[in-house]
C-alpha cells in the first residue's frame, strides 16, 4: 500500500517543488526524475497486484485492481517519456523567445498537477472523488493550453475550459443520481465507493441508474472527445505546447474512458438490458466515422492528429460498448497501443513543427531529406496509427472487427469504411510532408527521439507477440469487466 | 396532498426550490451584467439557506460546513470577483441586447418541463417533494447552459457556469442530504480554483481581443476561409 501513497505523493511534491523553486536550468531533468519515480513505483504496484490480486487502502478510499493497474503503469510510462521529450523541447521554445521563465515554472508545476489528477482518477474508489480529480485535470491543463498567450491559444483554452467544465458538470449530476440510488439500499457513508456499489449492483434501482449513466456518458464523454462533444479537442491540442498534446491524447482521453467503463460496469450489474452498451456503441461509431471524414480537411498538423485521436477513442468506446470478452480485450489493447503510438507521434510532430517553423500541413515539406530521424519517425508512426500490420494497432483493430462480425455483422462494413477513409486522410497529408523537396533554409535541429523509438518498438512488439504477463494481465482485466475470459 | 400538511422541512425545501428556479429564470432574461451577478448571489444565498435548513432539520452537522462554504464562495467571493471585473472593464452601463428574448424564455420553460419528464422514472422511489426538487435542480443546470448560449459576454458565461454548479449542489442537498464530506470539499475546491482561473482568463482575453465578448473568439474553426 505504501507504493500507492508514494505514487500520489510524488507528483504532489513535484507541484510544490516546481512552484517554489521556479524555473532553473535543470528543471526539465528534475521533472523527468519525478516522473521516473512515479513510473518505478507504478511498476512495483503492478507486480504486487499481479501477485496478490486487488488491493484496497484502509477505509477503501483507494482501489487498485487488474483493470486500473495497467492504466496506471501506462500513464506513468507515457508521462515519463513525454517529460524526457519536453525538457529540451521547452528549452528550445524558451530560446525562441516564445516562453518566459515564469510560464515555464507554471508549465512544470502543472505538468505534475496533471499527473496527480490522472493518478487520482485511476486509483480512487470513490466515484465522487473520481469526478473531482477529472475536473482537476481540466483545471491543471487549461492554463497550459493558453501557455503561449496568442489570441488563438486563449480562445482554445477558453473553449476547453467552458466546454469541459459544463460537460463534466453533467457527470456530477449523474454521480449524484448514482449516490441517490445507492443511499436507498444502504449506509450513506460508503455509498459512493465503487467496490461497495459493484457488490450491491443488482439491488440498485435500474431506472435511476439508466438516467445516471446517460449523464455520465455525456459528461465524461466530453473529455473523451466523443462527437458531437468534441469541439474543444482539436483546438486544445493544436494550440497548446506539444508535450501537452501528447499527454492529453495519450492519457486524459484514456482516463475519461476509464471513468465511463467503471460506471458501465455498475449499470450492467443493475440492469438487464444493454442500454449503456448500446449508447456507447452509437456514440463511438459516430465519433469514429465523423473524425475519419474530418481528417481530410485539416490544415494544421496537430489538429490532424487530434482528429485521429477522436477516431481511435471512438473505436475504443464502440468496443467497450459492444461488451463481451473479445471486444473488451481488444479495447484494452487498443487503449495501450493508441496511447503509445499517439504520444510518439505528437513528440515527432513537435520536432517537425520546430524544424519547419510552422504547424501548417501545406508548408512542412521534405522532412526525410532534412532530418531522416524525424521524417521516418513521423512516417512509421503514421503507418502504425493507421492500423498497418505488424504494429499493435492493427492487432487491436482487427480484434474489434472480429468481435463486431460475431456480434453485429451489419456494423462491420461501416468500421472497414471508416478505417479506409481515415487511412486515406492521414496519408494524403503525411506523404508530401515526409517526402517532397526541402524548403529553403530548413536545417536539422537538435532532437531527442528516444521516446519515439521506445514507444514504436513497444507497439511493434505488441503487434508481433503480446508478452505472456501482459496477455495474462489483459485477460484478468477482461474477466473483471466483461465477466468471462477472452481465450 | 396539500403543502400545508407537509412537515416544516418539506415545505421549506419546496419553497426554496421554487425560488432557486425563479432565480435562474431571472438570470436568463437579464441583460445588465451587474444585476445578473446580483441575482446569482441571491441564488447562492438561497442555496445557503436550504443547506442550513437541511442541516437543522436532519440534524446533520456536516451540512453546516457546506452551507458555510457556499456562503463564502458563491455569495461573497465569486460575485465580488465578477463585479470587480465588470467595473474594471467599465461594462456596468452596457445593456446586452438579447436576441429572441421571448424565445429564450419559452425555451427555458420547455427545459423545465423536459427536466420533469426526464426524472419521471424516479417517482417510484421518492416522495413527490423529492422529484420536484430534483427536477428543479436539473432545470437549473439546463437553464445555466441556455444562459451561456444566449449571452455573449464572458462574464455571463461564468455566471452560467457557476449557476450550473448551483443546480448540482442543490440536487445533492435535496436528493441525498449532501454528498460525503470529502467529495463536497473536493467539489468546493474545484469551484474555487475554477473561479480563480476565470479571473486570470478575463485578463488574458481582455489583453488579447480588448473586450470580453466571446463572439469575437472565432479564429479557430473548421470552416474554410
Amino acid at each position: 500500500m505504501i507504493a500507492l501513497y508514494l505514487l500520489l505523493l510524488t507528483p504532489l511534491v513535484g507541484i510544490g517543488y516546481f512552484a517554489v523553486t521556479g524555473h532553473l536550468d535543470d528543471t526539465g531533468k528534475l521533472n523527468s526524475a519525478f516522473n521516473l519515480v512515479g513510473f518505478l513505483v507504478s511498476v512495483a504496484l503492478a507486480v504486487k497486484v499481479l501477485n496478490i490480486g486487488t488491493l484496497y487502502s484502509s477505509g477503501q478510499a483507494f482501489l487498485v485492481d487488474s483493470f486500473n493497474v495497467y492504466l496506471i503503469v501506462l500513464t506513468a510510462f507515457v508521462g515519463l517519456t513525454t517529460s524526457i521529450f519536453s525538457g529540451p523541447y521547452m528549452a528550445h521554445e524558451k530560446e525562441l523567445g516564445k516562453l518566459s521563465e515564469r510560464r515555464l515554472k507554471l508549465y512544470y508545476s502543472m505538468y505534475q498537477g496533471f499527473m496527480l489528477a490522472m493518478y487520482l482518477v485511476l486509483t480512487t474508489n470513490n466515484m465522487g472523488m473520481m469526478w473531482v480529480a477529472m475536473e482537476g485535470a481540466t483545471l491543471a491543463t487549461v492554463l497550459l493550453v493558453s501557455l503561449y498567450r496568442t489570441p488563438e491559444s486563449i480562445e482554445a483554452a477558453w473553449k476547453y475550459f467552458i466546454l469541459c467544465g459544463v460537460g463534466i458538470a453533467q457527470a456530477l449530476f449523474g454521480t449524484i443520481l448514482l449516490y441517490y440510488a445507492a443511499v436507498q439500499i444502504g449506509d450513506s457513508e460508503n455509498a459512493l465507493l465503487w467496490s461497495v456499489l459493484y457488490e450491491h449492483a443488482d439491488q440498485l434501482n435500474q431506472d435511476i441508474l439508466n438516467i445516471a449513466f446517460v449523464f455520465m456518458l455525456i459528461g465524461y464523454g466530453t473529455k473523451i472527445g466523443l462527437v458531437p462533444l468534441h469541439n474543444w479537442l482539436p483546438d486544445a491540442h493544436s494550440e497548446g505546447p506539444t508535450p501537452m498534446s501528447a499527454v492529453l491524447s495519450g492519457l486524459l482521453l484514456n482516463d475519461a474512458l476509464y471513468a465511463v467503463v467503471r460506471n458501465k460496469m455498475l449499470v450492467d450489474g443493475a440492469t438487464q438490458g444493454n442500454m449503456a452498451g448500446q449508447l456507447m456503441m452509437g456514440f463511438g461509431l459516430l465519433s469514429f466515422l465523423v473524425a475519419a471524414l474530418f481528417l481530410h480537411r485539416q490544415k494544421d498538423i496537430k489538429r490532424l492528429f487530434s482528429y485521429s485521436s477522436i477516431e481511435h477513442m471512438g473505436v475504443m468506446t464502440f468496443a467497450f460498448g459492444m461488451g463481451g470478452p473479445l471486444a473488451t480485450f481488444a479495447a484494452l489493447l487498443h487503449m495501450t497501443v493508441h496511447s503509445l503510438t499517439k504520444s510518439a507521434i505528437f513528440v515527432t510532430v513537435g520536432h517537425a513543427a520546430q524544424l519547419a517553423g510552422t504547424q501548417n500541413v501545406d508548408k512542412i515539406r521534405g522532412l526525410i531529406r532534412t532530418q531522416p530521424s524525424i521524417g521516418w519517425g513521423l512516417l512509421i508512426g503514421t503507418v502504425a496509427i493507421a492500423g498497418f500490420p505488424p504494429f499493435g494497432v492493427f492487432t487491436s483493430e482487427f480484434l474489434v472487427l472480429l468481435a463486431t462480425m460475431h456480434l453485429y455483422p451489419w456494423l462491420a462494413p461501416l468500421l472497414l469504411l471508416g478505417i479506409g477513409i481515415a487511412f486515406a486522410g492521414l496519408f494524403k497529408h503525411i506523404q508530401p510532408m515526409v517526402y517532397g523537396e526541402i524548403p529553403e533554409g530548413q536545417s536539422p535541429i537538435h532532437a531527442n527521439l528516444w521516446p519515439v523509438i521506445i514507444h514504436l518498438a513497444l507497439v511493434l512488439w505488441l503487434g508481433l507477440a503480446i508478452p505472456g504477463f501482459l496477455a495474462n494481465w489483459f485477460s484478468q482485466a477482461t474477466l473483471l469487466i466483461s465477466g468471462s475470459a477472452p481465450l | 396532498m396539500n403543502i400545508e400538511q407537509q412537515d416544516f422541512y418539506t415545505q421549506a425545501i419546496l419553497s426554496m426550490s421554487a425560488l432557486v428556479g425563479l432565480a435562474s429564470f431571472l438570470m436568463l432574461g437579464q441583460g445588465r451584467l451587474l444585476r445578473l451577478i446580483f441575482v446569482f448571489a441571491i441564488q447562492g444565498l438561497l442555496l445557503t439557506l436550504s443547506t442550513a435548513v437541511a442541516a437543522y432539520s436532519l440534524h446533520n452537522p456536516h451540512l453546516y460546513i457546506s452551507a458555510g462554504l457556499t456562503l463564502v464562495l458563491k455569495v461573497l467571493f465569486i460575485p465580488w470577483m465578477l463585479r470587480r471585473q465588470v467595473l474594471a472593464m467599465a461594462m456596468h452601463r452596457d445593456v446586452e441586447a438579447l436576441q429572441n428574448k421571448t424565445l429564450v424564455m419559452l425555451g427555458g420553460a420547455g427545459l423545465t418541463v423536459f427536466s420533469y419528464y426526464v426524472l419521471h422514472p424516479v417517482v417510484q422511489t421518492a416522495s413527490t417533494v423529492m422529484v420536484n426538487a430534483l427536477a428543479v435542480s436539473l432545470s437549473v443546470v439546463l437553464l445555466g447552459m441556455l444562459l451561456m448560449i444566449s449571452h455573449r459576454q464572458a462574464v455571463a458565461h461564468v455566471v452560467g457556469f457557476m449557476s450550473i454548479e448551483n443546480g448540482l449542489f442543490f440536487a445533492a442537498i435535496v436528493a441525498t442530504n449532501g454528498m460525503p464530506m470529502v467529495v463536497e470539499l473536493g467539489v468546493a475546491f474545484d469551484v474555487l480554483v475554477a473561479a480563480i482561473l476565470f479571473g486570470i482568463f478575463f485578463l488574458h482575453i481582455r489583453t488579447s481581443i480588448d473586450s470580453l465578448d466571446v463572439d469575437r473568439l472565432n479564429r479557430l474553426n473548421e470552416v474554410d476561409q
